[in-house]
């Protein structure tokens, strides 16, 4: 007999004849019914009309009946919250059965009831339960403590449930211990500041031992909390790792991998000379092996770990190749995986196996797994010198398979393979020309044209290839467009006598009859360049490229030490921090790796600010290099000159650019018969500066400039800019306005800003120049730079989003971390076309400010998630306090005085502002433009006294006294405002204000 | 934790939900049938995805999916083993793990899911202590339980769960005491065009069988431990035992179980047990190749090559094929391009031989000569890593 009779329903009064049944009088009868509504139920129908008739059924001495009515309870309860009432009392008595199964049974069902009546019937019940003197009854029980606190978290803090589950980490039954973590992280997790779980040594050494005798399950909870532990001392660190080792040995692969992280986390603390760090080393391997003979799930976790693991210590797996090879029946998610790991592990000892395979894989028949393994050959010949030449010849037997994708995907790591070795593979080229016509991907026909425009000299028919692109110059996609555009310069410059009509041809094609911005200025800086100065022309577009690093897709330092802390979680599937994929109530919480003796990393506690750690990763991420280049800018800027900027040091290169803002151009512009404001790159106002600014291209490139960025090489104007250089050189530290504000900025740089941000000026509101929040580097090649303006009331955000990746970027969404004054996006952010590479577009996102409030440090820091095509990407900005003072904050005289003196005068604050040369009516003027009102002006002995308010949008008031003596450029200013945090927001933007 | 379970059939319909905390929409699902739609084949959906507001892990076993959803930063692999547990608690229940079987059992399966997991923690995971709870149905209890009104689910307290042995309910009493321990090892190689091999390793597992009364422990040696790579165990086995002595000492769950599992893996050599000679070429002119595949034992040590199957997955271009074998049968798939072949047991006197010719496409070009072979076999009694095999067993105590 089985259970699929439930499932035949004859009638129409299926509802009806059940509850005739539930009515009925035979025990029997009576629990076939409620058999029939659990079958219903588990189904997904709705059988709740029955509650009445259920719960009925439920006084009985009969275990499965209780059980089965339990079942259903927990379904509905919900639904039918009076009728819950009634299962109270059997409730409080089960839960005071002599079975401890009963009572159990009772005390669990209860807490799946999610109904706020029944919850406060539960308390005493519980209470009593979590000091069971049965473990079965204690662990459920501690549980049930973090079901509660899901649905009334407010009850069990008052209920001082906490208290009692900290209490029963140090029970004597491992199961409860183990249970009482898990509900503990759980709770935990809702309330990241709440330190729950503190632990000392003492309850380290509790966990420890239940570590042991608890089941598979609890050893996860345990070893995921040991984790969080900072040892106090290597020695502890090691005693630590000795008990968790033997956990490798679980045949449950998540105990595994929880054990992995917990050691991995605390290796650090060891001293690499130790001998006990060796054997901990290779003891790792194994286990890590045998994840990967598991269900491919499995494999497919623990290969996107141990892809984390490669990076952070590659000599734990160094001699494990093989087992990464791919099967011919692994799930192709299994497959990508391995390819990553195996190009990662890729030597000068295995190179000749790994490439044999890649070989191999490269004749598969899954596109993207080809395309993937002929990518990683590339990436092996960069990776290890020695294997380049096998490496270029076997892509060359794979370009003569004529099989389209392999073909392309070749020809685009080849190009990389000639960055990374100039003048030693082109012998190929001619091989590569013969594909030309069958490229049809934006990518490949890019690479194909650089790679033609880089050696023109060697092909004979350069010309006629490149001309053969020319054709269709208005259906390519931009990237290809641009590269195009630049390799029939180089032709030009290396055979100037064959090309001077096609040269002319693409210059007005970029010029004129092209709408993307990118392309005419690129177009007219060759133009102007050629014209002028043939001789600074080629030592600019044919000047050397720097070499593109071997080692590319790391996972940036910072994030990988977060990430190995999260080893096992879905952030390491994802590589993401948790902060940014995990819901809403958890905080930004950053775990750090404890600082190791050899690193010499200070061991840092877990901050909260999320502000902290995003300020922090720049400088880990861009190269040395690059952060001389910011300083450099730097000193540049610092002299205050009203003048042009100041000459850059002699180099031809940079002259030519200098000259380029002459008046050389406008003669250029005349032509036009629409000429834009200033000839480059109008859309990004800091980037005009960087013609005068930026050393010569060589100096330029940071050293992580991947294979595929191989991109424009010697591209001019914001191109130049776009590195990580000027993140940097405006903002020391990176993508906080105030910061940026209080650099003194030269007077041509602000005449450029002026321009930039035109509309704001005319309203004499004192909008800040775009600073770059989100460096190229850190957003897989998105930049945004930005701004806040208020406009008319409305607060918007003025982003140009800049593509600096090879591939273009869509699907472009915004959103916001919660602030302190609710800042939200009132709507989507419109980027409606796809974001070619290399192109810049403006983006104005109007805010509200009805969003959700969260107090930041900061107050005016704003947390942002950017999405596009590709990833997630997170920075951190500061708006002006100013965008929050509403355009109806003049108060009434009256109003004032009593307000003013309303206001305690502990909440007054005091500030200085030095060096302002404004007399007290431009000041107040300037304010105005600001929305801050000056509601009274009162001289007394030589100094005006101006008495000001705004108000902010969400209502707070601020008043201010500025005091201004004519002659002392210093201004006293007190504020009061019933919120003081705000003051110290207000004081710079003051300063800013009337600064600027 | 986890916070609901869907099992969803190979068509893609939902048959069975369950909620450990608040309701969540089967609308959920979607995002999944949407990556299943990508995906094309069900093997490989991707096990991990993300929703809005949810994670989405699944496994696929049995034409199954399991897919849990999740709302909470949980440890993937901690579902993942989850829900292959359950798929191995139903198939332990019921024999099988289908969805006409899941059906059969709705009410039994829903309860067994209740009491694996407890608000999305898991709570009895042992087929001993479920088993203690809610009897597996049979045929002589389903009789006596429609005449008496007796019931599936147990009244007592799962004592083990309370010990430190988990894994063991007290009370065991047999009146013939045995054990049994079955040795399996899997190879997984890959060979090259010409017979090397590029990698191999060894997949052992000991599968025991135990019913022996009281709380029996148990110790088993080994003949060459050294030979393990890397080794996992039940929980019931001591550790320290093992890293001392290199020893397994054991108090055993009742029934069935698995002891251990073990990995040897490519650095110490792997002996093939058979060998491939294979001709597959396709010729320039015309739409046609040839097909010649002949197999042999190798290092066998004596023994049968049984259940040998060799699966080939063809080139898209190829037709049919027209093949003759000597030993078996063939079948080959037009939709997938899979050929599979069936000998059965290896004959050392009569090599058995596939040869044919195959249709191509026509028009279509030339396709790579080497399309990858599969070799399917088994071989009874021999374990192939060669020494580990258990010498001793000793019982060292028995209370009954």
């Amino acid at each position: 007999m089985t259970d699929s009779k439930y499932f035949t329903t004859t009638k129409k009064g299926e509802i009806f004849e059940l509850k005739a049944e539930l009515n009925s009088d035979k025990k029997e009868k009576k629990k076939e019914a409620v058999k029939k509504v659990i079958a219903s139920m588990t189904v997904g129908k709705d059988v709740s009309a029955l509650f009445p008739d259920v719960v009925n059924c439920m006084q009985t001495d009969n275990l499965e009946l209780k059980k089965l009515v339990y079942l259903y309870l927990m379904n509905y309860a919900k639904s039918q919250p009076d009728m819950a009432i009634m299962a109270v009392n059997t409730f409080v008595k089960d839960c005071e059965d002599p079975n401890p199964l009963i009572r159990a049974l009772a005390v669990r069902t209860m807490g799946c009831i999610r109904v706020d009546k029944i919850t406060e019937y539960l308390c005493e019940p519980l209470r009593k339960c979590l000091k069971d003197e049965d473990p079965y009854v204690r662990k459920t029980a501690a549980v049930c403590v973090a079901k509660l606190h899901d649905i009334n978290a407010q009850l069990v803090e008052d209920q001082g449930f906490l208290d009692t589950l900290k209490d029963l980490i140090s029970d004597s039954n491992p199961m409860v211990v183990a249970n009482a973590v898990a509900a503990l992280s759980e709770i935990a997790e809702s309330h990241p500041n709440s330190n729950l779980l503190d632990l000392n040594p003492q309850t380290i050494n509790k966990l420890l031992t239940a570590l042991n005798e608890c089941t598979e399950w609890g050893q996860i909870f345990i070893l995921d909390c040991l984790a969080n532990y900072t040892p106090r001392d290597d020695r502890e660190s090691q005693s630590i790792c000795e008990r968790v080792t033997p956990r490798l040995s679980h045949a449950n692969s998540a105990v595994v991998l929880s054990a992995v992280k917990v050691l991995m986390k605390f290796m650090e603390m060891l001293p690499k000379d130790l001998d006990y760090y060796g054997t901990l080393l290779k003891k790792l391997a194994p286990p890590l092996v045998t994840l990967l003979s598991a269900e491919p799930e499995l494999q497919y976790v623990a290969l996107r770990n141990i892809n984390l693991i490669v990076q952070r210590r590659p000599e734990i797996l160094k001699h494990e190749m093989k087992v990464f090879f791919v099967k011919y029946n692994d799930p192709i998610y299994v497959k990508l995986e391995k390819l990553d790991i195996m190009i990662r592990l890729a030597s000068q000892a295995n190179i000749a196996q790994v490439l044999a395979e890649l070989k191999e894989y490269a004749t598969e028949v899954d596109v993207d797994f080809v395309r993937k393994a002929v990518r990683a050959i590339g990436r092996c010949a960069i990776k290890v010198e020695q294997s380049a030449e096998r490496c270029v010849s076997t892509l060359l037997d794979l370009i003569q398979t004529k099989v389209n994708y392999v073909v392309q995907e070749a020809i685009v790591v080849i190009k990389d393979i000639f960055r990374k070795y100039p003048n030693k593979y082109e012998s190929v080229i001619a091989t590569l020309c013969e594909n030309l016509d069958s490229l049809d991907e934006p990518e490949a026909r890019a690479a194909m044209i650089w790679i033609v425009g880089e050696y023109a000299e060697r092909i004979d028919n350069a010309d006629e290839l490149l001309e053969s692109f020319l054709e269709g110059f208005h259906d390519e996609s931009t990237q290809v467009q641009l590269q195009l555009l630049t390799a029939i310069v180089k032709l030009f410059l290396k055979k100037p006598t064959e090309t001077q009509e096609l040269v002319q041809q693409v210059l007005s094609l970029a010029t004129q009859d092209s709408d993307n911005p990118d392309l005419r200025d690129r177009g007219y800086i060759y133009w102007r360049l050629l014209s002028t100065d043939p001789v600074a022309a080629k030592e600019v577009v044919l000047a050397e490229k720097p070499l593109i690093s071997e080692e590319t897709d790391l996972i940036e330092p910072t994030l990988l030490e977060e990430l190995i802390c999260h080893i096992g979680t879905l952030a390491s599937v994802y590589h993401k921090p948790p902060s940014a994929f995990v819901e809403g109530s958890r905080g930004v919480q950053h775990k750090r790796l404890p600082g190791s003796t050899g690193s010499g990393e200070s061991v840092e506690s877990p901050d909260t600010g999320s502000a902290a750690g995003v300020s922090e990763a720049p400088p880990a991420v861009i190269p040395s290099q690059g952060d001389l280049l910011g300083d450099l800018l730097n000193l540049d800027l610092t002299p205050t000159t009203t003048g042009p900027p100041p000459p850059p040091a002699s180099s031809g290169m940079q002259l030519g650019a200098m000259d380029l803002l002459g008046g050389g151009l406008d003669s250029l512009m005349g032509d036009e018969s629409e000429p834009p404001p200033i000839p480059l790159r109008t859309d990004t106002p800091q980037s005009p500066q960087l013609p005068h600014q930026s050393p010569s291209p060589p100096d330029y490139s940071p050293t992580e400039v991947g294979p595929r960025d191989h991109a424009g090489l010697v591209k001019l104007g914001g191109d130049l800019g776009g590195g990580p250089a000027i993140g940097t050189g405006f903002g020391a530290p990176p993508a906080t306005m105030p910061a940026s504000f209080n650099v003194p900025v030269s007077g041509g740089l602000d005449d450029l800003f002026d321009l930039g941000g035109g509309v704001g000026m005319a309203m004499g509101a004192f909008n800040p120049p775009k600073t770059v929040w989100l460096p190229a580097m850190k957003a897989k090649g998105l930049e945004i730079s930005g701004t806040f303006v208020r406009r008319a009331g409305v607060i918007q955000m003025e982003m140009t989003l800049t593509n600096k990746a090879m591939s273009v970027m869509t699907d472009f969404a915004i959103q916001f971390n919660r602030n302190s004054f609710g800042l939200a996006p009132a709507g989507p952010l419109q980027v409606l076309s796809p974001l070619s590479p290399n192109q810049s577009i403006e983006a104005v996102l109007p805010l509200s400010t009805v969003g959700p409030v969260m107090k930041m440090e900061p107050l005016n820091n704003l947390q942002v998630a950017v999405k596009n095509n590709i990833d997630v990407f997170y920075f951190s900005c500061q708006y002006p306090i100013s965008m929050l003072f509403a355009e109806d904050g003049k108060m009434d005289r009256q109003v004032f005085l009593a307000t003013w003196k309303d206001i305690p005068n502990d909440n007054e604050s005091q500030f200085q502002i030095k060096d302002c040369h404004l007399n007290s009516d431009a000041a107040s003027n300037k304010l105005q433009g600001s929305n801050i009102f000056t509601i009274a002006k009162r001289t007394v002995e030589g100094q005006d006294m101006l008495y000001q308010s705004m108000k902010l949008t969400n209502g707070i008031w601020v008043l201010a006294e500025l005091r201004v003596q004519a002659g002392n450029p210093n201004y006293t200013i007190s504020l009061k405002c019933r919120a003081p945090e705000v003051s110290q927001c207000v004081f710079q933007n003051y300063e800013t204000v009337l600064k600027n | 934790m986890i916070h609901s379970l869907f099992l969803i059939n190979h068509s893609g319909d939902i048959f069975l939900e369950k909620h450990w905390k608040s309701v969540i929409s089967r609308s959920v699902c979607d995002y999944f049938f949407e990556a299943k739609e990508k995906a094309v084949d069900p093997e490989n959906v991707p096990p991990v995805l993300q929703t809005p507001h949810h994670y989405l892990i699944t496994i696929y076993r049995d034409k199954l999916f399991f897919l849990s959803v999740i709302q909470t930063e949980v440890p993937p692999l901690f579902v993942i083993e989850f829900l292959h547990r359950v798929a191995d608690t139903i198939q332990d229940y019921f024999g099988d793990c289908s969805e006409s079987v899941i059906k059969d059992n709705v009410v039994t399966v829903y309860e067994l899911l209740e009491e694996m997991l407890d608000n999305g923690f898991p709570l009895a995971t042992e087929s001993n202590v479920l088993k203690e709870m809610i009897r597996p149905p049979t045929i002589l209890r389903s009789v006596v339980n429609t005449l008496t009104g007796g019931s599936n689910v147990g009244d007592t307290l799962p004592t083990g769960q309370l010990s430190n042995i988990p894994w063991r309910r007290a009370g065991v009493k047999y009146t013939n005491n045995e054990a049994y321990f079955d040795v399996i090892e899997e190879i997984d190689a890959i060979l090259d065009k010409s017979g090397t091999t590029v990698f191999a390793e060894i997949q052992g597992v000991i599968e025991a069988c135990v019913r022996l009364s009281g709380m029996p422990d148990l110790t088993l040696s080994f003949m060459n431990p050294r030979l393990f790579d890397d080794v996992s165990f039940h929980p019931c086995v001591r550790f320290k035992r093992w890293e001392s002595e290199r020893i397994l000492s054991f108090i055993p769950p009742d029934g069935n179980f698995t002891l251990m599992n073990y990995h040897v893996s490519s650095q110490n050599l792997v002996a093939i047990p058979v060998y491939v000679k294979q001709s597959i070429s396709f010729f320039e002119m015309g739409p046609c190749g040839r097909l010649d595949i002949t197999i042999g034992p190798k290092q066998t040590m004596g023994k049968t090559v049984e259940a040998l199957m060799v699966t080939i997955h063809m080139p898209k271009a190829v037709l049919s094929a027209n093949l003759t074998p000597t030993q078996g049968n063939y079948t080959y798939d037009l939709a997938t391009k899979v050929l599979v072949w069936d000998i059965g047991k290896l004959n050392p006197q009569k090599l058995p031989n596939l040869r044919g010719s195959l249709s191509l496409q026509a028009g279509a070009p030339k396709p790579e000569d080497n399309p990858s072979l599969n070799i399917d076999l088994k071989i009874q009694q021999l374990a192939i890593s060669g020494t580990p095999c258990m010498v001793a067993l000793t019982v060292e105590r028995i209370f009954s």
